[in-house]
């Protein structure tokens, strides 16, 4: 069985960096492409980058405690109350 | 004239006998040609009122077209045929027609001019649809679909109820524009919201659609919601109470996703989210609004059924479905694989996919109606759909730690029903102008520019970077989180078992009472003075006869009192 390149953990590295720098270089395209900003808040600079990474934050967050509570094993329902 | 037009969903369902009958390459044939011939006669029919009749006393339209019913009808049957090529295998022989009985139904209604034949229709579809879960053949998959048709079936008695009202009221069965100002059109609306698996009972669909076998899911996915959709749109276009209820489908589909092992689930809780979208998009009502609803229901029924036929050959390749058993696929599924992350893209509305061209017109909408928060809610809903189905889906499944398994990609009738969607979702993205021509308002809206397209890579891709960050919080486990359908499936039916334990024993105590009484009485009747029992005396027929004058006599004067 031939190892795939994503097996390599260089490449995985190599990935990441270029995640990165793209996520960087999209916040600084912001300051050459022309924006239209519908309301005030999405005015702010590089707003939907970090209102979507805070808004996931946040979702993820209340997941985990909506979960604290509402979890339970997967075999729940299988078995006779 | 009327009478030489075929009527495309019957036609699709009447196909549905026929498939079941047919066996080999004639079946295959079958499958294929009955959606094709739908579209094609959606296709060329003409909008209005196609055929007229006359139901009791009330005038009925079983056929009619507009642009919006054409869009949605053209949809079910693309959706039916992709299903169905990608079902050939299944060795089920009662899931496709069940499927075709339930995609024509879901045709019936979207052109269903008046209420009595939607309402038809619409019951159909609950009964087509609960044979698609069964077909599964699971012991599972039946108790799920009971639970399934118990709901359906009451939210058609509300409907049901609700027409009923509409018709005493107003003396016409037309389907027209509602508002909410009677408590039929209440009851109208809360049957609408059930299928459209809004809140209270939304937990029916990520319930019973995962128990469907391999393909059947692929199915459930498409028409249910939709027509649902629909039925709002064209009902209940502007009501502002959608926009809210729309927005907690969103963010319950998000939460309850991120939080899901079961990949299939973790689609079905998407679909809540996605149809979410949709009827925040009527809540606003404004005709981009609702082209935008209307665009977003076409594109979202072939990426789900995308994302879930990947899904799906996992499940046929593996015979796994939770996440916290996956991973590491991309081995030796690369095809599955590649369509997952196409179907997972387009759900996320990346641009170059159907979603961003469709999505972004509800958003848009948002924004010309200046419903700030509404925007900020739909724009941090959109990062939130990267999160659970663009990234957790195909990262879970696809990659994450290697579970070791290599199974191959699915065959070859599979494989073409993914390609095929796979095409249509960066089709409509790249290329978007037909499907626009398609929408009920004129559209003159632009998605692709700069700010656009950079803005939405903004918010998906660092919300790629979120998922990536708090990764170590979103570990799989075998869980599953409590839904509304715990109300019915443990609370209620823990009541019902007191209740009838304690019928049972305060009924038979009472039983027992009745008898010991009983016995002390015939006892004491018999210790009393005389040796001649209670029932072995007889009395003089004289004596008789008084008593029945007695008894007349007093029926008759309380037949004149009363």
């Amino acid at each position: 069985m031939s190892r795939h390149w994503l097996d390599d953990a260089r490449n995985v590295k190599r990935l990441w960096r270029g995640f990165l720098a793209l996520l960087v270089m999209l916040v600084i395209a912001e300051l050459v492409v022309e924006p239209h900003p519908h309301f005030q808040p999405d005015a702010l600079f590089g707003f939907h980058a970090w209102y979507g990474f805070l808004a996931c934050a946040v979702m993820i967050a209340i997941a985990k405690l909506l979960g604290s509570v509402l979890k339970r094993s997967d075999t729940y329902y299988d078995r006779t109350p | 004239m009327t009478e030489l037009i075929f009527h495309p969903g019957l036609l699709l369902a009447a196909a549905a006998p026929l498939i079941a009958w047919l066996r080999g390459p004639a079946r295959t044939a079958a499958i294929v040609a009955a959606p094709l011939a739908a579209m094609i006669l959606l296709w060329r029919l003409p909008q209005g009122v196609l055929w007229r009749g006359q139901f009791l006393d009330y005038a009925v339209a079983p056929l009619q077209l507009d642009a919006a019913a054409r869009l949605f009808g053209l949809v079910f049957a693309l959706m039916a045929l992709g299903g169905g090529m990608f079902a050939l295998r299944q060795p089920n022989r009662l899931e496709i027609p069940a499927a075709y009985l339930y995609a024509g139904s879901a045709i019936g209604v979207v052109l269903a001019g008046d209420l009595i034949t939607l309402f038809v229709f619409w019951e159909l579809m609950a009964v087509g649809s609960t044979l698609v879960i069964w077909a599964a053949a699971t012991h599972a998959s039946y108790r799920a679909s009971i639970r399934y048709l118990m709901i359906h079936l009451l939210g058609g008695a509300v409907l049901f109820a609700g027409i009923t009202g509409h018709v005493a009221q107003t003396g016409s069965t037309l389907f027209t524009a509602l508002t909410l100002d009677s408590a039929a059109h209440w009851l109208i609306f809360a049957g609408f919201l059930v299928n459209a698996a809004a809140p209270p009972l939304s937990a029916w669909l990520s319930d019973a659609y995962p128990e469907a076998s391999w393909s059947g899911t692929v199915f459930l996915s498409a028409f249910t919601t939709k027509t649902a959709v629909y039925v709002l749109m064209r009902g209940f276009a502007g009501t502002d109470l959608l926009v809210w209820v729309g927005l907690f489908m969103v963010f319950y589909g998000i939460v309850y996703a991120l939080l899901e092992n079961d990949m299939r689930r973790i689609l079905a809780y998407s679909i809540v989210n996605q149809v979410g979208f949709m009827v925040a998009g009527i809540g606003i009502g404004t005709e981009m609004a609702l082209n935008g609803t209307a665009a977003h229901a076409f594109s979202h029924i072939l990426y789900k059924a995308l994302l879930l036929m990947s899904a799906g050959s996992v499940l046929y390749a593996t015979g796994r479905r939770k996440c916290s058993e996956l991973g590491g696929l991309f081995h030796s599924m690369p095809a599955t694989t590649a369509c997952g992350i196409v179907g997972a893209l387009a759900i996320s509305a990346f641009p170059l996919t159907s979603g961003f061209v469709s999505k972004s017109m509800i958003a848009q909408a948002a924004a010309d109606s200046h419903l700030v928060t509404v925007w900020l809610l739909l724009a941090a809903a959109s990062a939130g759909v990267f999160l659970h189905a663009g990234i957790k889906f195909p990262w879970f499944v696809f990659f994450q730690k290697d579970s070791g398994l290599r199974p191959a990609d699915p065959p070859a009738s599979m494989r073409a029903a993914m390609y095929l969607f796979a095409f249509l979702c960066i089709a409509l993205g790249v290329w978007p102008q037909p499907l626009y021509t398609l929408l009920p308002y004129e559209v003159s809206y632009e998605p692709y520019t700069a700010a656009h397209v950079l803005t939405q890579l903004q918010l998906l891709l660092f919300s790629g970077l979120a998922f990536f960050v708090v990764l170590p919080f979103l570990k799989r486990t075998a869980t599953i989180t409590l839904d509304a359908d715990w109300i019915y499936r443990r609370l209620l039916a823990a009541a019902a078992r007191r209740g009838i334990s304690t019928y049972r024993l305060v009924a038979s105590a009472l039983a027992n009472r009745v008898q010991a009484l009983g016995r002390r009485w015939i006892t004491a009747m018999n210790r009393n003075g005389t040796r001649e029992r209670l029932f072995d005396r007889s009395g003089s027929t004289a004596g008789m006869a008084v008593w029945v004058m007695l008894m007349l006599i007093a029926q008759l004067a309380l037949y004149h009192l009363f």
